[in-house]
């Protein structure tokens, strides 16, 4: 096996060992608690291509791609570089082997200048161990100057653009001069001219042997700048194509492809009168003139990519990040909605996408993660929480959701995703909603519990709730929703009635 | 009838265990401090050649020690449950004893600082120690729920300030000649019977009020508190205003008990009273505490203190030994914590 520092030593050398491959992947394997993110997947990259990962969320790009670049560690799998054996355990070790990563979410300090931020852990040192800022600058320049990027290297992170941050954070990954580069959608900050200049860095980089892992969303980049490209669906490795000879079809048909397993149990329920209704409401730089109508019994979709600004329209009407401009109409009535409050009171209810982040209180047990939202109205006199009859109502949504806790006592840390998802769901159907906004109900949790919550939706539809439903996974979409409204790039790009709505429909809107 | 059991192990964990017997968690701190008390009753015997607990003056000038702290902490313990921190209950208590003995001397006392407002009912002292208190709790709440400052910040700030107005007051002159009524609250066991009946009564409002069901839940997940409708921002500035009215209260009873008003009073009570909550077993990260195991934090300290005392050890080596157990008092969290994560 090929150690880190060998590695680090051959490279610096200047010796290229002739393998066609810069890297080979097989049979790698991840689980996370509850998820299979990657399923004996293999994977090949060559010199000097560009090969790019396409697939939906959650199909496991971005996990192989951090196996790869030494973040997560995989069950199983074997890696090979240049034809040799190599193990990753740490970033450190990747960026010695040459493997260096631009991550979709920045990583850069925000405080610090940008060439403290490029050759952070490489600062060159003076005889007395000082740092060189001098030569460290002139180092800056010399590679913007290579890569025509025209940012300050004494300015600070926290200053620059969200596309110049992008650019530091390609400077950076090219700096290591590694031969294996990973991109994981590097373009969603740019604009098309930044884009283009991406691409002419990206063509340096190839005609220099480097190979590079492209991770995108978008076709036309696709076809642009790729050689290769690998599709991946559920943790599964689908297929690979030349980018030459491959259609836009037949790479739609390769993402969504899988057949529709789960059974969704959509009733037809007679759809009522209006309960939402929302007209060009525009949260400034997130979304912009989104209007639709939502009616008792109905279920509307929310598709689009992640980042298409579904999630923000979401808490822009449950009153989360009020909105500055548009119009919202619930019951027929105008409403200003500035926080939650108003929106629970107008009859609203928001299971929100991250369970963790703004759903759960973890160290808290079942019985507080319950009850709080029915807390704001009733069952509380003088001050004092009515503990009974609370307990009493809990109990009830423990049975009938089936949340397998041993008691209300437990801490909801201790509970699967799906259980605490059932306990949060439980928190907003104690409060009756007749508007119920969900975002994400099923990411993460098994199949199993996922069937019983997409029952649970029917059922509350056809008691002639109004849900909005946002959902990445395109199969629950289909199957659950009475229209969809697809969003890319926080607009909407249309509204799909359930009889048109196919996935190479949905996949062509959020993509356009 | 056992290899079917063992086959199946999901028939166990599924039958309803509803009544499943949880201890609480004060148990072990219980157990550290009556620990304590018997290894200073051995060391006792050992070295002094008397008993440690069976000395009622002890434990009373011990208890009463602590109670003035406990006050303290059983409105820090709440802050800190909500995730939050009060650097300024210390100086508050100098400020506050500065307000409330200027409002207190006797009627027969020639330099008072108000001569025209000497000899009033207690009421008027112990209205205006609160009220400062109340006012300094409000500032600081104002200033964590709505300008988003870290609560360290903004109650290291009040801190500062709240001494500087003790000491402006008088220009650093104590106050005394207060009235016998004003004094009788600080007397006897005063201080122990109003430290024990506000830790009673926000006890009962953490556990069984809705106040105390938000307070946990801003700690535990502000984000998810927002979400389920809870108007964050005026909870914060109501438990900050509740500490600081306790601070306050802390302030009138220290005066009343030492029958003089200095604004020098309180330096490190903020720390004490966070040692006693963290003793007690409130996580510093919010959303975890209760004030049965403040109080019992704040004994340990009391036990702690006097227990050197008694054996004569050097008043250096009993700080260092306190700085030693606050620690291992949060190490013990963060085990705990990391325990219960793994599971």
């Amino acid at each position: 096996m090929l150690s880190p520092t060998t590695a680090q030593l051959v490279r610096e050398s200047g010796a290229v060992p002739n393998a066609e491959y810069l890297l080979e992947v097989e049979n790698v394997r991840k689980a996370f608690p509850g998820v299979l993110a990657l399923d004996n997947v293999s994977f090949r990259l060559k010199r000097g291509h560009v090969h790019a990962l396409m697939g939906e969320n959650g199909a496991g790009k971005s996990t192989l791609m951090k196996i790869i670049a030494g973040i997560y560690t995989p069950d199983s799998g074997s890696f090979r570089l240049k034809g040799q054996e190599i193990r990753l355990t740490s970033p450190l070790d990747a960026l010695q082997y040459g493997i260096a990563m631009i991550h979709q979410e920045l990583n850069l300090m925000a405080y610090m200048t940008v060439a403290e931020n490029i050759w952070i852990r490489r600062e060159p040192l003076n005889a007395f161990g000082l740092v060189r800022h001098d030569e460290m600058r002139r180092r800056t320049r010399a590679l913007f100057e290579r890569l025509d990027i025209a940012i300050d290297p004494e300015a600070e992170v926290r200053d620059l653009s969200v596309a110049n941050r992008q650019m530091v954070e390609i400077a950076k990954a090219v700096s290591y001069d590694s031969d294996v580069l990973i991109m994981d959608e590097p373009t969603s900050a740019l604009t098309d001219r930044e884009v283009e200049h991406l691409f002419k860095i990206i063509r340096t980089l190839k005609a220099q042997g480097t190979g590079i892992v492209y991770i995108t969303h978008k076709m036309n980049e696709l076809f642009e700048i790729a050689d290769e490209v690998s599709v991946f669906r559920d943790g599964k490795f689908v297929g690979e194509r030349a980018a030459s000879d491959v259609t836009r079809d037949e790479i739609i048909k390769m993402m969504v492809g899988r057949e529709i397993t789960q059974m969704f149990p959509k009733q037809t329920v007679p759809i009522g009168e209006v309960a939402l209704s929302v007209s060009n409401l525009t949260l400034e730089g997130r979304f912009h003139d989104i209007s639709f109508d939502l009616r008792k019994g109905e279920i509307l979709g929310f598709a689009g990519l992640v980042g298409s600004g579904r999630s923000n329209v979401a808490e822009t009407l449950f009153g989360v990040t009020p909105a500055t401009s548009g119009r919202i109409v619930v019951h027929g009535r105008e409403m200003t909605i500035g926080n939650p409050g108003v929106a629970m009171d107008a009859g609203m209810a928001f299971l929100t996408e991250d369970r963790k982040e703004s759903g759960c209180f973890l160290l808290l047990d079942v019985l507080a993660n319950m009850q709080v939202a029915l807390l704001r109205k009733d069952h509380v006199f003088a001050g004092f929480v009515k503990e009974r009859e609370i307990e009493v109502l809990c109990q009830q949504q423990k049975a009938s959701l089936r949340v397998r806790t041993p008691d209300l006592g437990e801490p909801v840390l201790n509970l699967s995703g799906g259980n605490q998802q059932k306990v949060l769901i439980a928190r907003w159907l104690m409060t009756h909603p007749s508007i119920l906004i969900l975002d994400e109900p099923t990411r993460g949790i098994d199949v199993g519990a996922k069937a019983e919550i997409h029952r649970l939706i029917s059922e509350l539809a056809g008691k002639g709730v109004a849900v909005l439903m946002i959902s990445s996974e395109l199969p629950e979409v289909l199957g659950m929703s009475d229209r969809v409204l697809v969003m890319h790039e926080g607009r909407m790009t249309g509204i799909v009635d359930r009889k048109d709505a196919t996935q190479v429909k949905i996949m062509e809107l959020a993509s356009q | 009838m056992a290899i079917q059991d063992a086959s199946n192990p999901m028939a166990t964990a599924e039958s309803p265990v509803r009544t499943r017997r949880r201890l609480p968690p004060e148990l072990s701190i219980l157990g550290v401090m009556i620990g304590m008390m018997l290894l200073f009753e051995v060391l006792g015997w050992i070295f002094v050649g008397q008993s440690f607990i069976a000395n009622p003056l002890r434990l009373k000038i011990m208890i009463l020690q602590e109670a003035e702290i406990g006050i303290i902490a059983v409105g820090v313990t709440q802050v800190i449950i909500m995730g939050g921190i009060d650097l300024s209950s210390g100086s508050v208590v100098g400020m506050t004893a500065m307000f409330a003995a200027s409002l207190a001397q006797s009627a027969d006392y020639s330099h008072a600082i108000y001569p025209a407002l000497t000899g009033l009912s207690p009421i008027f002292p112990v209205a205006a120690g609160l009220l400062g208190g109340l006012i300094v709790g409000l500032i600081n709440g104002s200033f964590i729920a709505y300008t988003k400052i870290p609560p360290f910040i903004a109650t290291l700030g009040m801190m500062v300030s709240a001494r500087g107005v003790a000491d402006w007051y008088t220009n650093g002159q104590p106050i005394g000649n207060l009235t016998d009524s004003f004094a009788d609250i600080g007397a006897g066991w005063w201080p122990v019977i109003i430290f024990l009946a506000v830790a009673a009564i926000f006890h009962v409002a953490l556990r069984y009020t809705r106040y105390g069901k938000f307070t946990y839940a801003i700690g535990a997940n502000p984000l998810a508190a927002r979400v389920s409708g809870i108007n964050v921002e005026r909870h914060i500035l109501l438990v900050y205003a509740l500490a600081g009215l306790l601070s306050g209260l802390c302030g009138v009873v220290h005066t009343a008990r030492a029958i003089s008003g200095q604004a020098g009073v309180g330096v490190g009570f903020e720390l004490d009273a966070i040692a006693a909550a963290v003793i007690g077993g409130t996580s510093l990260s919010g959303g975890v505490g209760r004030l049965t195991g403040t109080v019992i934090g704040a004994v340990i300290l009391g036990v702690l203190t006097s227990g050197f005392t008694f054996l004569n050890v050097d008043a250096h080596y009993q700080e260092i030994i306190k700085g030693a157990v606050i620690i291992a008092a949060v190490v013990a969290d963060q085990y705990r914590q990391r325990r219960r994560r793994s599971v």
